[in-house]
């Protein structure tokens, strides 16, 4: 066109960035990569050709990786552990600072080259992707730094196995190496195979900066490749991708004792109340779910409106869509760049296609002839009955749905197997500072979308998976107490026979919802002392599984009560055990056969009160994110916890993890020491003088082997914790993968439960939720 | 109200409002004047991330600015102003850029939107530009602080059109938009609207002085529903004048007014825009969030002094290839 047409026309052109130095990197590398195993790039083998989705070009030849290079990957980070770790936190801030300079360096070529791999728009590899990725380093080269000080007594977890996505390659190869260095582990990390070009680029600044051979190691292939790393000899798996594949990896390294994160799908709310800057929510919209073509885990897809400005809402909403721009993703004058894949075009495609239900509006933009695009789509109009408001489509594809009230748009909003972020557009401070927290999320945005930083964790709940990267929070996945544990034998329980010691019969019952409840199956057993039989306690099946569950559940509104409030319950449980020490003591004795029955329950006094001190006291953090705003790190309750509670101290194995679960809010199910159940039903008698509201704590009695299954597989139980002198890590591990439940598990050793371990079960009992409040009028 | 206009089409081309009908205002709508939100943090991260996601280049940067200028309103407002320095302001409007660039781009001759000058001026500035069919603008009611008593205001406009101006850039008294007296704001506007007959008058909300951005979308609105033809930022006096979020705000009010009316109301960003890339910026904002119908002269304006200068050397680099330097352009 010439200059007086486009006078009159006013039309963008094309804008590109030259993909000259990407493209001569490739070639210097010879268009081909083995993997970077300890230190240097392995001989290119039989692979996979890595392609550019907007012009289905071959970019290079990648190599797929075998067992014996998973096994040399390992065995090279296995050997540099130690010496790393030993290198000590500011000789490792030196290395990570380094790495942080040289990406800053490099930011150009490494953001031509993943939107060349990947698709993604060259605004966001440039502006958002790549400086992310900076930031991590820079960040975690200081928490390297402090960790001395700051994490005494924590060490390095070892090898961690990482696998990471193709949505944001580069990005999450920093989440996943940065604060695995920073604390001294030493990594075999897997790209995806769709985007593995960037990570190999990581690998040469790796050597660059002269990090010690064997600590950073990359292999490239598919997910055969990944499978082989999560049954290798590392430490941890840290996995960002599928909860398909989330799941499964739960289910490989179940009673492995290997560390676990994951991840994973999200479909995230997106709430609009009729209060809000409906422009700039819908701007927003943009951000949420036309950013990265809206393959983002925490893509804000599912839109929720109040009903009295839905109709403005939309018709706006439709109007800025067909203002978007899609094209070459190298094109700096474009919003929406190239799906990943053709497969996943495909798969965006059929789901849509299958929808029956609303309105399907479409942008009106053009779309490049070839190459994988799918245009901006909203579907509006469905319910949360229709698969498209629950299933995750990781494409350009918005769904939406109207509300009445906020109590509405927040049962709305939870009404997803998902938890992983949420968006809450209202210009008031009340509304908003309400609805955040009950949002079921690891990460709210207030009037704002998609914020991310290094100083505040991201990661999910239910099944968005477990555990945080950023932050303070986010270090808690890279180490572990320092210290090594002892096995743990079966504890059996005393036999014996004759009359009972007490002539009256004593039967204990199951204690739930508040009440003593006969066991569901009309079974009990005798529980025998050295002195006789000193009872029956009845057998708990998992129908009593499932009513505890229901009442634990039913009781939310603990959940909601204040730290104050649960600080002075958990005081007056200690108070009341206290009144009854020296009966507790005999019955700890006569069951035992021990003589330190009274330390027992002194050691249980203590934590109670530890725990009740710490109700109001277990605080968040206000992390400083750079933007004017705040992101609040608020400790929530994990929600319903199931324990099964350890054998060789039976009142302070239960207490011990009943007082802090509590203290933080959670409800509980506990099954009692399984050869020693009679100081937990003498304790429910505590409890109910102790005004525990109905259903905070239940007890069940019985065998852990038959009732840790129904506990770990209810998909209601949102964390599940073993102690049991029964091995069934493995089996509950398993089966939490149902409903991704967090799992804390002994793995057959042994906890000291003389000492307070205090710290661990308040983390183990709170999520880490990062609420984002820009604010400035 | 006067929706009709009398300017023959010849002489108006750069007129607000020629070939559709003019704004006639609505009634005082207080619910939706506060039910209007502006969320200055989302504001202020969608005009960050807009540089980042519009780009113009090559043929396409030259019709762009060519087309920028054509949309200023090339402005002098100061108290040494004199008839010499007028007639050189004119001059350049009526040939803003060097004819052997306009050669080399194959472009027939263009002008610039208007020329924006104080009462004194308009005379010179109408003798100057007679035949060219550049309007002058003039700058009107007490104008920067708005503060001299109300019927001098409304008779100072009256003297301007008078005196030939045909468009007057009227400004608001702040007071009423921060005191929240949206009715006195909108008898304000609409006296001023009444005075202006039929010149087009440009409300100037002086927004670097409303407090907040919220203000500043509910006074946009209050301006259009009393009938201005053009909402603009700034007079170029206040310690900040017009800014892409404050920018963002009122274009979204003229939108909102457009999608409620029909009417299409103009923009005029003014003072601090001095910079081609920064013309730029601002077009795709246009572009973006109203639609290609806004990037006329008769519904933008730029209020900018300086801004022509680095258009012009832009141009040049682009025909020649070597950067440029500002004397081998003529002085406005």
């Amino acid at each position: 066109m010439t200059v007086k047409e486009i006078f009159e026309t006013m039309e963008y052109g094309p804008a590109p960035e030259s993909a000259a130095e990407a493209l001569a990197w490739l070639v210097d590398q010879g268009d081909k990569f083995g993997h970077y195993i300890d230190g240097a790039f392995t001989k290119p083998g039989k692979g996979f050709d890595s392609r550019n989705p907007a012009t289905g070009e071959v970019l290079a030849k990648l190599t797929q990786a075998r067992q014996a290079d998973v096994d040399a990957a390992v065995a090279a980070a296995r050997k540099a552990q130690p010496k790393w770790e030993k290198l000590g936190g500011a000789g490792r801030a030196r290395y990570l600072y380094a790495i942080a300079r040289l990406l800053q360096k490099h930011s150009r070529l490494f953001a031509v080259l993943e939107s060349l791999d990947n698709g993604k728009p060259i605004r966001e590899s440039r502006d958002i992707d790549i400086p992310l990725a900076q930031r991590h380093f820079y960040y975690h080269a200081g928490m390297a730094q402090l960790t001395g000080s700051e994490l005494p007594d924590t060490e390095a977890l070892g090898v961690c196995g990482q696998i990471i996505p193709w949505n944001f390659p580069l990005l999450m190869l920093a989440w996943k190496i940065a604060p695995a260095l920073a604390m001294g582990n030493t990594v075999v990390l897997k790209p995806a195979e769709y985007t593995s070009l960037t990570a190999l680029l990581f690998a040469d600044i790796c050597t660059q900066a002269g990090l010690p051979k064997g600590v950073v190691n990359i292999v490239t292939g598919d997910g055969a490749v990944g499978e082989m790393i999560v049954a290798s000899d590392v430490d941890k798996i840290a996995f960002t991708g599928s909860t398909v594949v989330g799941r499964r990896i739960r289910e490989a390294t179940a009673g492995s004792g290997k560390e676990l994160t994951l991840e994973l799908g999200g479909k995230s709310a997106y709430v609009v109340f009729d209060d809000a800057d409906i422009d700039s929510a819908i701007e927003g919209l943009v951000d949420a779910i036309w950013f990265n073509q809206g393959q983002v885990c925490c893509a804000g897809s599912r839109l929720l409106v109040q009903e009295g400005i839905a109709e403005r809402f939309h018709d706006k909403l439709r109007a800025r869509m067909d203002t978007l721009r899609v094209g070459n993703p190298l094109d700096k004058c474009i919003d929406v760049g190239a799906v990943v894949d053709p497969v996943q075009l495909q798969t965006i495609k059929g789901m849509v296609e299958s929808n029956t239900a609303g309105h399907v509006h479409q942008a009106a933009c053009e779309l490049p002839a070839n190459g994988c695009y799918y245009p901006p789509t909203l579907i509006s109009g469905l319910e949360t009955s229709d698969p498209l408001m629950q299933e995750e489509i990781f494409g350009p594809v918005l769904v939406s749905s109207t509300f009445r009230t906020p109590e509405e748009a927040v049962e709305l909003a939870n009404n997803t197997r998902y938890g992983l972020a949420a968006t809450v557009w209202t210009e008031n401070v009340n509304l908003a500072l309400d609805i955040a927290p009950k949002l079921v999320a690891g990460v709210v945005w207030v009037n704002a979308t998609n914020l991310f930083d290094a100083a505040a964790g991201f990661g999910g709940v239910r099944e968005s998976g477990f555990g945080r990267e950023g932050g303070w929070e986010g270090l808690t996945a890279y180490t572990r107490p320092k210290g090594k544990a002892k096995p743990l034998a079966k504890v059996e329980a005393a036999m014996g026979e004759g009359a009972p010691v007490d002539p009256i019969d004593r039967t204990a019952k199951l204690y739930v919802g508040g009440k003593q409840a006969r066991p569901d199956g009309g079974y009990s057993k005798p529980v025998w002392g050295k002195s006789g039989l000193l009872g029956h306690v009845g057998l708990a099946n998992r129908k009593d599984v499932r009513n505890a569950v229901e009442a634990a559940a039913g009781a939310k509104s603990w959940s909601r009560t204040t730290g104050h409030l649960r600080t002075q319950i958990l005081y007056y449980i200690g108070e009341n055990l206290s009144a009854r020490a020296g009966e507790f003591a005999a019955r700890i004795d006569a069951m035992t056969s021990r003589k330190d029955g009274a330390k027992e329950v002194e050691a249980s006094i203590q934590r109670l009160f530890t725990a009740a001190a710490w109700a109001d006291k277990y605080d968040g953090q206000v992390h400083g994110v750079p933007i004017r705003g705040v992101a609040i790190a608020m400790k929530e309750p994990v929600g319903v916890i199931g324990a099964l509670c350890a054998d060789e101290a039976p009142l302070l194995g239960l207490v011990s993890a009943m007082a802090p679960a509590i203290a933080m809010g959670n409800r509980t199910v506990l099954v009692a020491s399984e050869p020693y159940p009679l100081a937990a039903t003498d304790f429910y008698q505590i409890l109910e003088t102790s005004d525990v509201p109905a259903g905070v704590v239940n007890i069940l009695t019985g065998s852990h082997a038959e009732l840790a299954k129904p506990l770990a597989s209810h998909l209601n139980v949102d964390a599940v914790w073993s102690f049991s002198s029964t091995d069934l890590s493995k089996e509950i591990e398993v089966v939490s993968a149902g409903n991704l439940k967090r799992t804390w598990v002994n793995n057959a050793t042994a906890f000291d439960w003389s000492m307070d371990h205090s710290r661990r079960f308040l983390q183990a009992a709170t999520e880490v939720k990062n609420i984002w409040v820009p604010y400035g009028e | 109200m006067d929706t009709q206009s009398s300017e023959s089409p010849v002489r108006t081309a750069h007129l607000p409002q020629v070939t559709e009908p003019r704004n006639p205002g609505m009634e005082l709508d207080l619910d939706w004047v506060r039910a209007i939100q502006a969320n200055t943090s989302a504001i202020e991260r969608r005009a960050a991330t807009l540089p980042g996601r519009r780009s113009v280049k090559k043929e396409y940067q030259a019709a762009w600015l060519l087309k920028a200028i054509t949309m200023i309103d090339l402005t002098t407002l100061s108290g040494d102003d004199t008839v010499g320095r007028v007639r050189r302001l004119c001059a350049k409007a009526r040939q803003p850029v060097a004819p052997s660039v306009l050669q080399a781009l194959d472009m027939p001759p263009i002008t610039t939107g208007a020329v924006c000058v104080y009462h004194d001026m308009i005379e010179t500035a109408v003798d100057a530009l007679k035949g060219t069919g550049i309007p002058v603008a003039a700058v009107s009611t007490g104008f920067p602080a708005g503060l001299s008593p109300f019927h001098l205001r409304v008779a100072e406009i009256e003297e301007s059109v008078k005196a030939g101006a045909e468009e007057i850039d009227i400004v608001i008294s702040r007071r009423h938009a921060l005191s929240g007296d949206w009715q006195a704001l909108y008898d304000e506007m609409k006296a001023f609207r009444v005075a202006c007959g039929d010149a087009h008058v440009k409300a100037i909300l002086a927004t670097g002085e409303l407090g907040s951005l919220r203000n500043v979308a509910r006074a946009s609105l209050v301006c259009m529903m009393a009938g201005a033809d053009f909402i603009k930022t700034s007079t170029g006096k206040e310690s900040v004048n017009a800014t892409l979020p404050v920018s963002l705000v009122m274009i979204r009010a003229i939108r909102d007014y457009y999608d409620r009316t029909g009417y299409r109301v103009g923009y005029k960003p003014a003072g601090g825009i001095s910079k081609a890339k920064d013309a730029l910026v601002y077009l795709s904002l246009i572009k973006d969030e109203l639609g290609d119908r806004w990037l006329e002269p008769d519904l933008f304006r730029f209020g900018a002094s300086s801004l022509l200068g680095d258009i012009e050397r832009q141009l040049e680099h682009y025909v020649t290839g070597a950067y440029s330097a500002g004397y081998r352009h003529s002085m406005g």
